[in-house]
C-alpha cells in the first residue's frame, strides 16, 4: 500500500513560484535540431590555459584533496588582493576582506542573504543577468527592476536611481560590463551615481565578474570610486577573465563585518570553495595576466566584426565595450524578441535569446553571444543576413 | 596588425576585406594594399581549398620518402631540391636537419605505382645515396584541420541559466 504524497503542500512557496530561467528555452529547441549554429552561450569558448590547468593537476598529484580553510587558501587569497590593487587600485585585506567562493554566483546569493530581509527593497537595473531577481525573492526582499536605456547605451543614471528609491531601499545592485547589454560603466559613469548612493545610505552589490573584458577602456571597479569602498561588495571570479566556468570559483571582496557574515553562511552551506580550483586560480592570478591580453584580443576582434555587420544590416547596435555579447535592437523587423529568436532559429537554425529574458526592458532586443570563433560568427552572421533579406521581401 | 591578418586569413580566406577592416580596426583599403604586399612578396603564395582525399572515392595513396642525398658544391641541395620538386607525383619537399636530408610527399595511384617512381625514378638520380618509402595510413590532422573528426567539435557548452 502507498499513499499519493501531495509534494505542493510541502514545497517553499517562493521556490515553487520563481519562474525557471528563458535563456534554455530557445537552447532546448536548438540542441534537437540539426545544423544549428549557436550565438547563445554565455561563457567562454576558450580553454582554461594550460598552465593554470597544470597546476590544479599537480596539486591533485600531490594529494592536495583536502577541504581549504572556510575563507578559501591564504596563499590565493593574497593573490587576489594583491590582483585586485594591482588592476583596480583598491586595497582589501586577505585575512578580513576576502571570501572565496563557488564561483561569482554564491557570492551573489551569499552577499544578498547576508544584507537583505523582509521589507527591504532591492534595485536591480535591468535588462540584466537572470539570477539578480530570483536570489532576491529568495532572500526575503523585494525587487525593484530600474529599466536602463538603449539611448543611453543601457548605463545606469543618476535620476533612475533617484525615481526608484523609496525609504525601503537597501542595495542596489551594479550589474556591469553586463550581461545581456555588454554595456559597461566608465570612471564618470560610476562617480555620477555615486552621490545618489550615498544620499540614501544604498550599500552596493557590484557583480564585476566581465571587468577584465573591457575593450577600448580600461577596467573600473565601483570600489574605486571614492567614498564607495566602504559600501561596496564586489563579486568578481575565474570564469570570464581566465575562461574557468567550470571549476567554479569566485569571491567577495568587501567591508569586514559584512565578509564575516558571509563567510559564516558560507562556512554551514558550502565549507569551503574546490581545493583543485583554488590551487588552479592561485596559477592563473600570478601568470595569467597574459593570458587575459590573449583573450581579450580575439573577443574584440570578434566583438567589431559582429557589431559592423549588424549595423550593416540594420539591426542597430550600440558599441558594447564589455563582456562578449551584443545586444542589437530587432524592432525595425516588427517581431517581437521572442518571435526574432524563433522565426531565426526555426527558418536559418541560428540560435540567439530573446532581450526579454533579461527583464521586460529587455524587449525588441536579442543577445548575441560573440564566445565562438571568427569563423563560426561569420557563418551565423551571414544566415542572419539571409534571413533579414528573406523576411522583408515576403513583407 | 600584419600577423593578426595573416592568422585570419590562414583560418579562413573566404573573409571579405570589408569584414576583415571591422576585426582589425582599420579600413577595407588598407586591408587590401596589405595583401596585395603579401602577395607581391610572396608571403601569401596562394588561396587553395583543404581536401580530405581521403572521402573521395577512387582515392589516392601518399607516401613520405626519406632521402638520403649528396649535397654538390656551390649548390648543396637546392639542385637535387629542384630536380625532385619537378615530378608531378611529388606534392612537397623539405629540407631536414636530422637522419637524412629530404623529406619528400609523394602521391599516386597505388602502392605500386609509388614504389615504382621511388625505384626508377627518384633513386637513380645523381645525387641519391638512399631512399626509404612511408606510406602514410592515415591523415589525422592536416593544416590545422582534424581530418578524421575525432576531437569531436560539437560544442560542449551548456546553457545553464
Amino acid at each position: 500500500m502507498y499513499c499519493i504524497m501531495d509534494y505542493d503542500c510541502f514545497l517553499n512557496k517562493k521556490i515553487k513560484n520563481t519562474k525557471p530561467s528563458g535563456i534554455r528555452k530557445f537552447f532546448d529547441i536548438a540542441n534537437e535540431m540539426e545544423n544549428v549554429i549557436s550565438l547563445s552561450i554565455g561563457e567562454p569558448d576558450f580553454h582554461t590555459p594550460w598552465h593554470i590547468r597544470e597546476q590544479g593537476i599537480k596539486s591533485l598529484e600531490m594529494g592536495k584533496t583536502w577541504y581549504t580553510p572556510n575563507r578559501g587558501l591564504s596563499q590565493l587569497r593574497v593573490e587576489i588582493c594583491g590582483y585586485f590593487e594591482r588592476r583596480f587600485g583598491v586595497t582589501y585585506s586577505p585575512d578580513t576582506d576576502t571570501l572565496v567562493t563557488v564561483g561569482g554566483s554564491e557570492a551573489i546569493d551569499g552577499a544578498l542573504r547576508c544584507l537583505v530581509e523582509e521589507g527591504d527593497e532591492v534595485l536591480i537595473p535591468q535588462p540584466s543577468f537572470v539570477c539578480y531577481e530570483p536570489l532576491t525573492v529568495m532572500a526575503g526582499a523585494a525587487p525593484v527592476i530600474i529599466e536602463t536605456k538603449a539611448e543611453n547605451d543601457f548605463r545606469l543614471t543618476p535620476e533612475e536611481i533617484e525615481e526608484k528609491v523609496t525609504d525601503k531601499t537597501k542595495l542596489l545592485i551594479l550589474p556591469y560590463p553586463n550581461n545581456p547589454t555588454g554595456a559597461s560603466m566608465s570612471r564618470e559613469d560610476y562617480e555620477a551615481i555615486a552621490p545618489v548612493i550615498e544620499k540614501h545610505n544604498l550599500i552596493v552589490l557590484s557583480d564585476e565578474i566581465y571587468a577584465e573584458l573591457s575593450y577600448g577602456m580600461k577596467p573600473t571597479s565601483f570600489a574605486a570610486v571614492k567614498g564607495m569602498k566602504e559600501r561596496t561588495v564586489i563579486v568578481s571570479g575565474f570564469s570570464k577573465a581566465y575562461a574557468m566556468t567550470g571549476w567554479r570559483l569566485g569571491y567577495a571582496l568587501g567591508p569586514e563585518p559584512i565578509i564575516s557574515q558571509m563567510t559564516k553562511l558560507h562556512q554551514y552551506a558550502i565549507m569551503s570553495a574546490p581545493t583543485t580550483a583554488q590551487y588552479a586560480a592561485i596559477e592563473a592570478l600570478k601568470n595569467g595576466d597574459f593570458d587575459i591580453e590573449e583573450m581579450r584580443e580575439q573577443y574584440d576582434m570578434r566583438r567589431r566584426l559582429i557589431v559592423d555587420s549588424f549595423n550593416e544590416m540594420g539591426l542597430t547596435c550600440f558599441e558594447p565595450k564589455g563582456a562578449f555579447y551584443v545586444f542589437p535592437c530587432i524592432k525595425s523587423t516588427g517581431l517581437s524578441s521572442e518571435e526574432f529568436a524563433s522565426q531565426l532559429l526555426m527558418s536559418k537554425h541560428v540560435a540567439v535569446v530573446p532581450g526579454s529574458a533579461f527583464g521586460e526592458s529587455g524587449e525588441g532586443f536579442v543577445r548575441v553571444s560573440y564566445s565562438y570563433s571568427v569563423q563560426h560568427i561569420k557563418e551565423a552572421l551571414d544566415r542572419i543576413r539571409a534571413f533579414l533579406k528573406e523576411s522583408k521581401n515576403s513583407d | 596588425m600584419k600577423n593578426r591578418l595573416l592568422e585570419l586569413l590562414q583560418d579562413n580566406c573566404k573573409f571579405t576585406d570589408h569584414e576583415l577592416a571591422a576585426m582589425l580596426n582599420t579600413t577595407a583599403e588598407e586591408v587590401r594594399k596589405q595583401i596585395t604586399e603579401f602577395e607581391n612578396s610572396g608571403v601569401i603564395c596562394g588561396y587553395k581549398a583543404l581536401i580530405n582525399w581521403e572521402k573521395v572515392p577512387g582515392s589516392e595513396v601518399r607516401a613520405l620518402i626519406e632521402l638520403k642525398v649528396a649535397p654538390k658544391r656551390d649548390k648543396g641541395f637546392d639542385d637535387i631540391a629542384e630536380r625532385v620538386m619537378g615530378f608531378d607525383e611529388v606534392e612537397g619537399v623539405y629540407l631536414m636537419a636530422g637522419n637524412y636530408d629530404l623529406a619528400v610527399f609523394v602521391k599516386g595511384h597505388s602502392i605500386q605505382e609509388i614504389a615504382l617512381f621511388v625505384a626508377k625514378r627518384l633513386s637513380p638520380l645523381d645525387s641519391v645515396l638512399s631512399a626509404s618509402t612511408h606510406f602514410i595510413l592515415t591523415k589525422y590532422k592536416s593544416n590545422m584541420v582534424d581530418m578524421q573528426n575525432l576531437s569531436s567539435d560539437k560544442d560542449e557548452r551548456e546553457c545553464i541559466v
